[in-house]
């Protein structure tokens, strides 16, 4: 009855690079579902849409930093100055779940803050639930984020960033915003932390309050460059304000000029394949440990394997997943 | 016969909240109710008219004339009061994001009578904060909003000195939840912030502000609790006369009296034996008047089957007769006050103030009302609090005869009628609004339009009182959704923080624990099945901003496990349905308090099938008559939930069967 109802992988596919909402919606539904039968036509959809399109085409860009520095807002504002631009955009908003033993549930509320008043064909939202994963953002996203991208110009990834979420936001896009907040200590001590990967551009947000902004914009300013992780990149810092829409165009020009650095560099198709393995190394690793790594040959031999079809790991990783099966199986 | 030689105190205002279909129709009400023997009018507006919209705009489909009279312009406004002399009468409108309009309206119609506007005399409720709160017609953000209050309180002053320019409400905190202390604590704070602004403005000269103060009337609820009730409004008046003193030093205490008028509290009304409600206006009415010194200047009673639907004007009658026999029967205005010296009372109204001021440090710590508006703290305060409320009716610990005890009933007479014990709304009324909004337009001057709209606009833009150029837009024929539109050109509009961000309290109990454990079994099981957890849609269509309802809803579902999106209230049924589509859900939940339900929950089935999800499930909630269910159900409506399903863990379980049947998966059957 259940299985029924799911929807052929490779038409679905046609449909969603003709942009339908009807089938981006039902494939971001099959995506999320766990079913054994569902799982493999999954695999399935995103090979369809993978190859070298997909390691080109379109911007993803992952927003985060802490509550109260008005994301949504600023998000919000970016997806009005795109539309304006005429350019197509997804929303992947991802909101924390209660814990397990609190029912696991949870409240998204991204769309009201989020949403253009009106009625938009060329935007299209969908929230997620982080289900309790550690790190913070559901692995659900990079799937869902590849199928998003087949079909929009631009696709965010919002996240609130608290503790160890910014881990893998940076796993997700090509190029990572961090909205600060004036007057609050949060972006220097994340700064200061150096334990991971700094956003490429800033945003310092609420810019109308204007000294304390620009107190915290110099801050980031100075600390930014010293943690130096790609030499040939500046790391902006730039003064917006969602409620008076200002500074948006500059942020928007900001992004675009960090995908041709990454696109003229060569780095862009490489990025998107390392965050792909880096996800099909944790999927495998969150379903089966360790000990079903080590039977498929290790993290290493995984990432040699992953490194041959850097365009379609999606495939990959399933026949990864179905050996460790049978392997597990054949060790009873 | 002593009584007949003793002095009686004058009696309170006498009034209904009253308004429905038409200008027309609403006009005939208020002339039989006045010959009834009421003192005042209370004008009920419909949706469209309360948050700015023609009534032939789309988002005011199927909301004109519901929750009252539709005026679109100044020709509505002067039908409305036909034969009722402005000058002698005491009308008080709810009416708050466009009270500046409808008071111009008002003024205007005054004016084209020949009828001086200091001989008006009334209300408009224009406050702002609980609509951001609980009621929900807000339009504007707050400091555009709050600039438009304190513009018809800087107006009125001057030129229509015996108006109550603002009514600060207490009332529909109450309906959100809130706790006596709560109220009061919220309501001081508004004030407050009204008065700070009026004085920020600098329109009115220093040394000049008490009349100002004194023009400040309140809009208070009363609950069950009559007691602690009364005993809240004996604190109001204490605090209010302090704060005056202190705060904005109005020297004569005269001028710092606490004036309030009062509708009786509405949430706890109940649908299953609606007589029992009668007793409970009655005892709460009581809470209002007993005390001389804290006595009411206006009552307004709700009718005994509020909680089914709309009153007939027999079901009116009745409540005003309440207020006539405490008033000229009873011999309570004889009398001082008859509270005074109790040491009971006293220390009651000692710890209430005691409670108020501590939340009111803490909401002024944090910059006032509106900054813990816009942070969200006061709405998560409320939400908590309602929240707490269901929780004891759920576990019995709160107790509503006739509800979660006492359920044994015999059938009540008053419901047999074939009306169902309800009033229908004229089914027409909404065509024929349109028809005379669209004949009113062709009629008028479009030059003199055009020039009031820009007068208006720049007066927006200048931060000039907006209350001349809307009287002159109001004599020129201008309609409520022009000048809604031309306000929302300038200020914007806002969406307020919903409140359902709220923790997880692990303490707090979530009605019957065993069957909450239960509930969190079934959704994550089934979800499993699903292949991937169970996502609600919770969705408010229409004009209607009563969102407490759908608010715990979404908490509830969230606290059992379900991933609930919500997206706030005023959506189009088109929205709704693009939501469901993106979002994925398992199922649609639709809240609607505006009686709209037939026509918002239709167009959202059609809006579905429209992209093919025909399939998913729709559940609806609100005062819906079962007439009403019973077609919801035929349209293909999985479930309908009204007042009387207080049990929220059985309405998550059956919303659990109800995605389980439409998936194919089999009913699990109530909670153990």
């Amino acid at each position: 009855m259940i299985q029924a109802q799911l929807p052929d992988p490779e038409q679905l596919a046609v449909r969603i690079l003709r942009r339908e909402r009807a089938a981006v919606a039902s494939g971001l539904n099959l995506l999320d579902n766990k079913l054994a039968a569902a799982r493999q036509r999954s695999a399935r959809l995103l090979a369809a849409l993978s190859g070298e399109r997909a390691l080109n085409d379109g911007h993803l860009i992952g927003v985060t930093g802490p509550p109260g520095a008005g994301k949504s807002s600023l998000v919000s504002a970016m997806i009005r100055e795109w539309r304006l631009a005429g350019r197509t955009v997804g929303v992947l908003a991802v909101d924390p779940s209660s814990r397990p033993e609190l029912g696991g549930g949870a409240l998204l509320g991204d769309r009201i803050r989020i949403k253009n008043a009106s009625y938009d064909e060329g935007l299209f939202i969908r929230s997620l639930a982080n289900r309790n994963q550690l790190g913070g953002v559901a692995t659900e996203v990079w799937p869902m984020s590849w199928l998003m991208l087949a079909c929009f110009d631009i696709v965010v990834v919002e996240t609130v960033g608290v503790g160890q979420t910014e881990i893998d936001i940076a796993e997700i896009g090509d190029t990572v915003c961090y909205v600060a907040q004036p007057a609050s200590g949060d972006t220097i001590q994340y700064l200061k932390s150096g334990i991971i990967e700094i956003p490429d551009v800033f945003a310092v947000n609420k810019s109308d309050l204007g000294a304390p902004a620009q107190k915290t914009a110099s801050e980031i300013g100075r600390s930014a460059p010293r943690q130096d992780r790609r030499d040939d990149w500046d790391y902006p810092v730039c003064l917006v304000s969602a409620t008076m829409n200002t500074g948006i165009q500059q942020l928007h020009a900001h992004f675009d000029r960090h995908r041709s650095f990454l696109a003229a560099a060569g780095l862009l198709g490489k990025l998107r394949a390392r965050h792909q393995s880096a996800w099909v190394v944790r999927v495998l690793k969150e379903e089966f440990g360790t000990f079903g790594i080590e039977l498929v040959g290790g993290y290493a031999q995984i990432g040699r394997r992953l490194n041959e079809t850097p365009s379609n790991q999606f495939e990959e990783c399933e026949q990864l997943r179905q050996q460790i099966i049978s392997r597990f199986k054949s060790s009873d | 016969m002593d009584s007949l030689q003793t002095k009686r105190d004058r009696p309170w205002l006498m009034r209904t909240y009253s308004g429905h279909s038409s200008a027309k129709a609403s006009n005939a009400l208020y002339r039989t109710n006045l010959a009834k023997g009421q003192t005042g009018l209370s004008v009920a507006f419909d949706l469209p008219t309360q948050t700015g919209y023609d009534a032939d705009s789309p988002l005011a489909r199927g909301e004109v004339g519901k929750v009252g009279v539709p005026i679109s312009h100044i020709e509505d406004m002067d039908q409305l009061f036909d034969q009722i002399p402005l000058d002698q009468m005491n009308t008080a409108m709810t009416i708050n994001a466009t009270a500046p309009w409808l008071l111009s309206l008002y003024i205007g119609l005054a004016q084209r009578r020949g009828i001086d506007a200091t001989q008006l005399s009334g209300t408009t409720q224009n406050d702002i904060i609980k609509e951001y709160l609980s009621r929900g017609t807000y339009i504007f953000p707050p400091g555009p909003s709050m600039r438009l209050i304190a513009d018809t309180i800087n107006y009125t002053v001057k030129h229509v000195p015996k108006w109550n320019p603002t009514n600060i409400c207490s009332y529909h905190l109450q309906e959100a939840g809130a706790t006596p202390v709560q109220e009061l604590a919220y309501a001081l704070c508004t004030a407050m912030a009204v008065l700070d602004r009026v004085q920020a403005s600098g329109e009115i000269k220093a040394g000049e502000f008490s009349p100002v103060v004194e023009r400040i009337s309140f809009f208070v609820n009363a609950g069950i609790r009559f007691v602690e009730e009364c005993c809240k409004l004996r604190a109001f008046g204490e605090m209010w006369d302090e704060l005056t003193l202190s705060r904005y030093k109005v020297e004569d205490s005269k001028l710092r009296r606490f004036r309030y008028g009062v509708q009786v509290n509405s949430l706890g009304l109940t649908e299953p034996q609606p007589e029992n409600n009668v007793q409970r206006i009655v005892l709460e009415m009581l809470a209002v008047s007993l005390s001389k010194n804290a006595r009411a200047r206006a009552i307004q009673l709700p009718a005994w089957n509020e909680a089914m639907g709309l009153p007939r004007p027999w079901d009116q009658q009745w409540a005003l007769r309440m207020q006539q026999v405490l008033a000229f029967e009873t011999d309570l205005l004889e009398y001082g006050d008859i509270l005074d010296g109790s040491p009971v009372i006293a220390a009651k109204v000692r710890q209430l103030v005691e409670g108020a001021r501590k939340e009111i440090e803490n909401v002024e710590a944090q910059g006032g009302i509106i900054a813990a508006i816009e942070s969200g703290y006061i709405k998560r305060e409320l939400v908590a609090s309602h929240m707490q409320r269901l929780r004891a009716i759920e576990s019995g610990e709160l107790k509503i005869i006739g509800v979660n005890c006492f359920q044994e009933t015999a059938e009540s007479p008053l419901t047999l009628g074939s009306d169902g014990g309800i009033m229908k709304t004229n089914p027409a009324a909404e065509r024929e609004q349109i028809e005379r909004l669209q004949a009113h337009r062709k009629n008028r001057n479009a030059a003199e339009v055009q020039a009031a709209l820009q007068g208006l606009d720049a007066a927006a833009r200048s931060g000039e009182n907006i209350m001349p150029s809307s009287i002159r837009c109001a004599l020129a024929g201008v309609t409520t959704g022009e000048w809604g539109d031309s306000l929302r050109a300038v200020f914007g509009e806002f969406r307020p923080p919903t409140g359902i961000d709220i923790a997880i309290d692990s303490r707090a109990v979530l009605g019957k624990k065993d069957q909450v454990t239960e509930l969190r079994v079934r959704v994550a099981s089934t979800g499993e099945a699903l292949g991937r957890p169970l996502k609600l849609l919770v969705g408010k269509p229409g004009l209607d901003g009563h969102s407490n309802g759908a608010e715990q809803v979404a908490v509830k579902a969230r606290d059992v496990g379900f991933e609930v999106v919500y997206d706030g209230i005023r959506l189009t049924p088109q929205q709704i349905a693009q939501a469901a589509e993106e979002e994925g859900v398992h199922m649609v939940g639709l809240s609607i308090l505006s009686g709209s339900h037939m026509e918002l929950v239709e167009s959202v089935l059609e809006e579905l099938r429209r992209r093919d999800l025909a399939q998913l499930p729709v559940i609806a909630g609100g005062i819906i008559p079962q007439e009403d269910a019973t077609k919801l159900a035929a349209l293909g409506v999985s479930a309908v939930y009204t007042p009387k399903d207080f049990s929220f863990n059985t309405i998550m379980a059956d919303m659990v069967d109800v995605i389980r049947e439409a998936n194919g998966l089999g009913r699990l059957g109530p909670l153990p």
